[in-house]
C-alpha cells in the first residue's frame, strides 16, 4: 500500500510550531517511514506548481500553523484546502490567532509609526517607511503588504481539526498523526487535546477551595506565587478554569500561571468572557468602590483574557475610527 | 541586456529574506539586495500591556530562539523596576541561558550551516543537508547530537516550564530554583556536553582545517568585511552571553566604546529604507554611510566571530584554548573572514557548555533566596543580552502602574542585516561573472548569509537544514531566460 501523503505549511507564524516538529528527533524518522512528506517549505523544494498538479484529495492531510495575513497566504491555504482530503490547523495562531492576532487591537498606520518614526533609536528625518513597490537607483524593489486584520486558519478555509497549543506539546502531535494513519479520528471540527478544563488535570487543583473568593488580584510584577498553591487561590489570574487541558500543565510546573494558549473548553464559545464571569462570580466586593478596586486589580483585561485568542473572540478587533488607512 | 536574479525562499511571512540580485550588460553582479518581508508590529500591539507579561510575550517574536527574548526581557524588566536580582536567581538564569546557547550552537553547526562544510560547498544540493552530514560522520554522531539537545532542552523545559517560549522570569528573579537531585541530573548533562563541545572542535579541525581548499574558501576575500563589531563582555572583557557592558572595536581591533546597556541610544542609530521592513541600526558617531564596510562607515557585525573580536578572550579554560587556537589559524584578531562565524561558534558552545558545569558546581545554584519583590516605581528599563545569531535589546517605557507606553525591541539580526546584505553582494560579485550562474555558484552567494545564522532564516531550522531556492534570470523585457531550482 502506498504510504499517505502529508503536507506541511506555515503562515504568519514564529517558527516555535516547527520547532516542536524538530523536537520529535528520533520520532520524525519513523513519522518519514509512515508517510510521505509531498510539502515543507521550511525542508523541501517543492513550489505553488507542484501543489497544483497534486489531484483533489491526492493528499491525505495538511498541517497548517500560523495566522492568516496575506493574499499570498491565502492563496495557499485554499490551493491546500482543495487538493488535502483533511486540514489541520496547528497551533494557537492558526487555531484561534495567536499572540500576532493582538495586533488587531491595534492598525497598520500605528504599527508602521511606531517602527519607524517614533521608535527612540530611529533616525529618520525624510519619515522613510517601508513601500510595496521602491525604485532604487532604477531597480524595482518589491514587498508584500499586509492584511489589516491576523486571522485563524477557520476564517479563510474550511478547517478539519485542530492542534492546540502554543506550540503544541510534541506528544499531542505524535498522537495527532497515529490517529490520522489508524484512521481513528474523532468528529470533524474536533480539537485534538481533552474536553476538561486545564483545573481538572492541575495538580494544584485540591487548593482550589470551592467557595474561592477573591478581593483583589496580585500582579506578578511584585509579587511572587506560592509553589503550591493554586493560582487563583493565591490571588494570581489564572486562565484554567477556561482553558482545555492536555498541555501538560507547563507553565504551572514553571509555577507561573496559565495564558490560555490551548483556548477554549468545548462548551465556551469565548474564553474571555467565561474566565471573567468566573471571575466576576467570585470576586468577594460587596461595595461599590470595592468592587470598583476588584475591577481595576486586573490590569489590562484584554490583553490578559484574550492572550492567544482575540481574532476569534466575539470582539475580534479593536473598532478602528473612520478615515484611519489601515 | 539587463538581468534579474531572485533567490526566494519559499514563503514564509514571518521568517523569510529575498535576495534579488541586478546584473549589468555584461552580465556581472551590479547590485544585490537582500530583502526582509517582515513586520509584526509587537512594538505596538504590546502597548498597554503589564510589563511583566513581556517575559511571556516577546518569545513569540522567534520560535527558535525564544530564551533569547524571554532573558533580555526579564533583565529589561529588572532594570524597569530598579531591581537587582539576589545572586542565586542571576544564577538560575545564566544557567537555562547557557543550556540554551549551548543546544542552539550545535543545532546550527550540524544541522544548518555545517553541511556546507561537513559535506562540501559544492556538493550536490540533495546531499548538502543532515543526512549528508549523517553519511560523512556516521549514524552514532548524529544519534548525539540529538540525545545532547534533547537534554539542554529538558533542562531548560524543567526550570523554565517550556522549552519553547519560557515562563520562569520575573522581574527581581525566577519563579522557580532547583533541586539537589536536579543539580546533580543536570550536572551530568554539562558533563556531556563539555565532551561534545571538544568532539565537535575536533571534526571541525579534521574536516575543514585539515582541507586547503576549505580553508581556502574561509579565507577567501569573496567573504570578507572589514567592519565595526559588536557584543558583551564582563568586566574582564571576557566574552558573556547573559550579563555586562556592550563593547565596540573597530575594522582595526582598537576599542570604540564600552558601555553599559542604559546608554546604548547614546551610541546606536537606526536607518530606514522603503525596501525592507528590516531596520538597519549604525554607530551613531560615525553615522549612516550607506552599505559599506571600512573605518568610516557605521556598519556594526554582531553574532559569534563579532563576540570574539570583541574579546580579550573566553573566561573559561577549554574555551580559551580554543579561542587562542582559532585566531593563529586566522591571522590575528579581529578576523574579518565572515565564515570564521561557524568556528566562533563552535568555541562558543565549548564556553556555554563549561559555563553550565561551573554554574552547576557553584552551591548557590541550589539556594533558596531567588527573588527580590519590586518596591519602586517602574518607568524605563533596558535589557540586552548576547542571542546566539548576535546583540539583542529589549526597551521598554510604562506609566507609573507599569503598563507599557513605549516599546523598542533590536534584534540580532537587525545588527546584521545591513553586513548580510554587503555580505550577499560580495559574494555574489565574486562568484556570478559574464552571466554565468550555476546551482553550486547560488550556494555560495547563500552561504554568505548562513555563516550569520539569521533569524529571518530561521525557517532554515529544520530537517534537513537546507533552505529551498529558487533563481530567476530575467532578460530586460522581463521575460524569463533561465530558472534554477533546488
Ligand atoms: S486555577 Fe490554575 S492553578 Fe488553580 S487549579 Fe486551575 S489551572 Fe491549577
Ligand atoms: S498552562 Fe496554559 S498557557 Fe501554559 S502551556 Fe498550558 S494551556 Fe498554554
Amino acid at each position: 500500500m502506498a504510504k499517505p501523503k502529508v503536507a506541511f505549511y506555515w503562515c504568519a507564524s514564529c517558527g516555535g510550531c516547527e520547532e516542536t516538529i524538530v523536537d520529535l528527533a528520533e520520532d520524525i524518522l519513523k513519522v518519514v517511514e509512515a508517510v510521505d512528506i509531498v510539502l515543507w517549505p521550511v525542508a523541501l523544494d517543492f513550489k505553488l506548481k507542484d501543489v497544483k498538479a497534486w489531484k483533489p484529495g491526492e493528499v491525505a492531510v495538511a498541517f497548517i500553523n500560523g495566522a492568516v495575513r496575506l493574499s499570498e497566504q491565502e492563496e495557499w491555504v485554499k490551493l491546500l484546502r482543495e487538493k488535502c482530503s483533511l486540514v489541520v490547523a496547528f497551533g494557537s495562531c492558526a487555531h484561534l490567532g495567536g499572540i500576532p492576532g493582538l495586533a488587531n487591537a491595534t492598525t497598520r498606520d500605528e504599527i508602521i509609526a511606531n517602527k519607524y518614526l517614533r521608535a527612540p533609536t530611529v533616525n529618520n528625518p525624510e519619515g522613510t517607511v517601508p513601500q510595496e513597490k521602491s525604485k532604487v537607483n532604477g531597480f524595482e524593489l518589491e514587498l508584500p503588504n499586509f492584511w489589516k486584520d491576523v486571522k485563524a486558519l477557520d476564517e479563510v478555509i474550511d478547517v478539519d481539526y485542530y492542534l492546540p497549543g502554543c506550540p503544541p506539546p510534541f506528544e499531542t502531535v505524535a498522537t495527532a498523526v497515529n490517529a490520522i494513519l489508524e484512521n481513528k479520528l474523532p468528529p470533524k471540527g474536533s480539537v485534538i487535546a481533552p474536553e476538561k478544563a486545564l483545573c481538572e488535570t492541575c495538580p494544584r487543583n485540591e487548593s482550589k477551595p470551592d467557595d474561592l473568593t477573591i478581593t483583589s488580584f496580585k500582579r506578578l510584577a511584585t509579587s511572587t506565587p506560592d509553589p503550591e498553591k493554586c493560582f487563583l487561590a493565591d490571588g494570581f489570574l489564572c486562565m484554567g478554569p477556561a482553558t482545555r487541558g492536555g498541555c501538560g500543565e507547563r507553565c504551572i510546573n514553571g509555577n507561573m500561571p496559565c495564558r490560555g494558549c490551548f483556548g477554549p473548553t468545548p462548551d465556551v464559545l469565548d474564553a474571555g468572557l467565561k474566565m471573567l464571569s468566573a471571575v466576576a462570580s467570585r470576586g468577594a466586593a460587596d461595595t461599590e468602590q470595592a468592587s470598583q478596586d476588584f475591577a481595576d486589580s486586573l490590569v489590562d483585561p484584554l490583553g490578559t483574557l484574550y492572550r492567544f485568542s482575540l481574532p476569534v473572540s466575539m470582539l475580534r478587533r479593536r473598532l478602528v475610527p473612520t478615515g484611519d488607512n489601515q | 541586456m539587463s538581468k534579474r536574479i531572485t533567490i526566494n525562499p519559499i514563503t514564509r511571512l514571518e521568517g523569510h529574506g529575498k535576495i534579488e540580485i541586478f546584473l549589468d550588460d555584461a552580465g556581472d553582479v551590479e547590485r544585490a539586495f537582500l530583502q526582509i518581508p517582515e513586520l509584526r508590529g509587537f512594538e505596538t500591539f504590546c502597548l498597554g500591556r503589564p510589563a511583566e507579561e513581556m517575559a511571556r510575550i516577546t518569545p513569540r517574536i522567534c520560535g527558535v530562539c525564544p530564551t533569547a527574548h524571554h532573558i533580555a526581557s526579564t533583565k529589561c524588566l529588572d532594570d524597569l523596576w530598579h531591581v537587582d536580582p539576589p545572586p542565586t536567581a542571576k544564577k538560575l538564569r545564566e544557567l537555562v541561558y547557557s543550556a540554551f546557547m549551548c543546544e542552539d550552537h550545535f543545532l546550527h553547526f550540524y544541522f544548518l550551516g555545517g553541511p556546507d562544510f561537513v559535506v562540501g560547498p559544492t556538493a550536490p544540493a540533495t546531499e548538502r543537508n543532515i543526512l549528508g552530514v549523517i553519511a560523512k560522520v556516521g549514524l552514532d554522531i548524529a544519534g548525539q547530537v540529538i540525545a545532547m539537545r534533547r537534554k539542554c532542552r529538558e533542562l531548560i523545559e524543567t526550570m523554565a516550564g517550556k522549552v519553547i517560549h519560557p515562563v520562569f522570569g520575573l522581574p527581581g528573579g525566577v519563579s522557580k530554583g532547583i533541586t539537589e537531585e536536579q543539580r546533580l541530573e543536570f550536572l551530568k548533562t554539562a558533563e556531556t556536553a563539555v565532551e561534545f563541545a571538544q568532539f565537535s572542535l575536533n571534526l571541525f579541525n579534521d574536516v575543514v582545517l585539515k582541507n586547503d581548499d576549505y580553508v581556502k574558501l574561509i579565507l577567501d576575500d569573496a567573504y570578507a568585511h572589514r567592519t565595526n563589531y559588536m557584543g558583551l563582555v564582563d568586566e574582564n572583557n571576557k566574552v558573556n552571553f547573559y550579563d555586562g557592558h556592550v563593547r565596540v572595536v573597530g575594522p582595526d581591533g582598537d576599542e570604540f566604546a564600552r558601555f553599559a546597556p542604559r546608554d546604548y541610544t547614546d551610541h546606536f542609530a537606526e536607518h530606514v529604507e522603503p525596501w525592507s521592513y528590516v531596520t538597519f541600526p549604525y554607530l551613531k558617531s560615525k553615522g549612516w554611510k550607506g552599505f559599506v564596510d571600512g573605518p568610516d562607515s557605521g556598519v556594526v557585525r554582531a553574532a559569534p566571530l563579532a563576540r570574539c573580536n570583541v574579546a580579550d578572550g573566553m573566561a573559561t579554560p577549554l574555551a580559551q584554548a580554543a579561542y587562542e587556537k582559532m585566531y593563529e589559524t586566522l591571522g590575528g584578531k579581529p578576523a574579518h573572514a565572515t565564515l570564521a562565524f561557524h568556528w566562533a561558534r563552535l568555541v562558543e558552545a565549548l564556553y556555554a557548555a563549561e559555563r553550565m558545569k561551573e554554574l552547576l558546581e557553584d552551591p548557590e545554584i541550589t539556594g533558596t533566596d531567588i527573588r527580590t519583590e519590586p518596591t519602586r516605581t517602574p518607568d524605563e528599563g533596558i535589557g540586552i543580552v548576547e542571542a546566539p545569531r548576535g546583540t539583542l535589546v529589549h526597551h521598554y517605557f510604562t506609566d507609573d502602574n507599569g503598563v507599557l507606553t513605549k516599546v523598542n525591541l533590536i534584534v540580532a539580526t537587525n545588527f546584521n542585516a545591513a553586513p548580510i546584505a554587503m555580505s550577499v553582494e560580495k559574494a555574489a560579485k565574486g562568484m556570478i561573472k559574464g552571466g554565468k550562474v550555476n546551482d553550486g555558484l547560488l550556494n555560495m552567494v547563500e552561504m554568505a548569509f548562513r555563516a550569520y545564522d539569521p533569524c529571518h532564516a530561521c525557517a532554515t531550522h529544520s530537517l534537513p537544514g537546507q533552505m529551498p531556492l529558487v533563481a530567476r534570470v530575467y532578460d530586460s523585457t522581463g521575460k524569463t531566460i533561465k530558472e534554477l531550482r533546488r
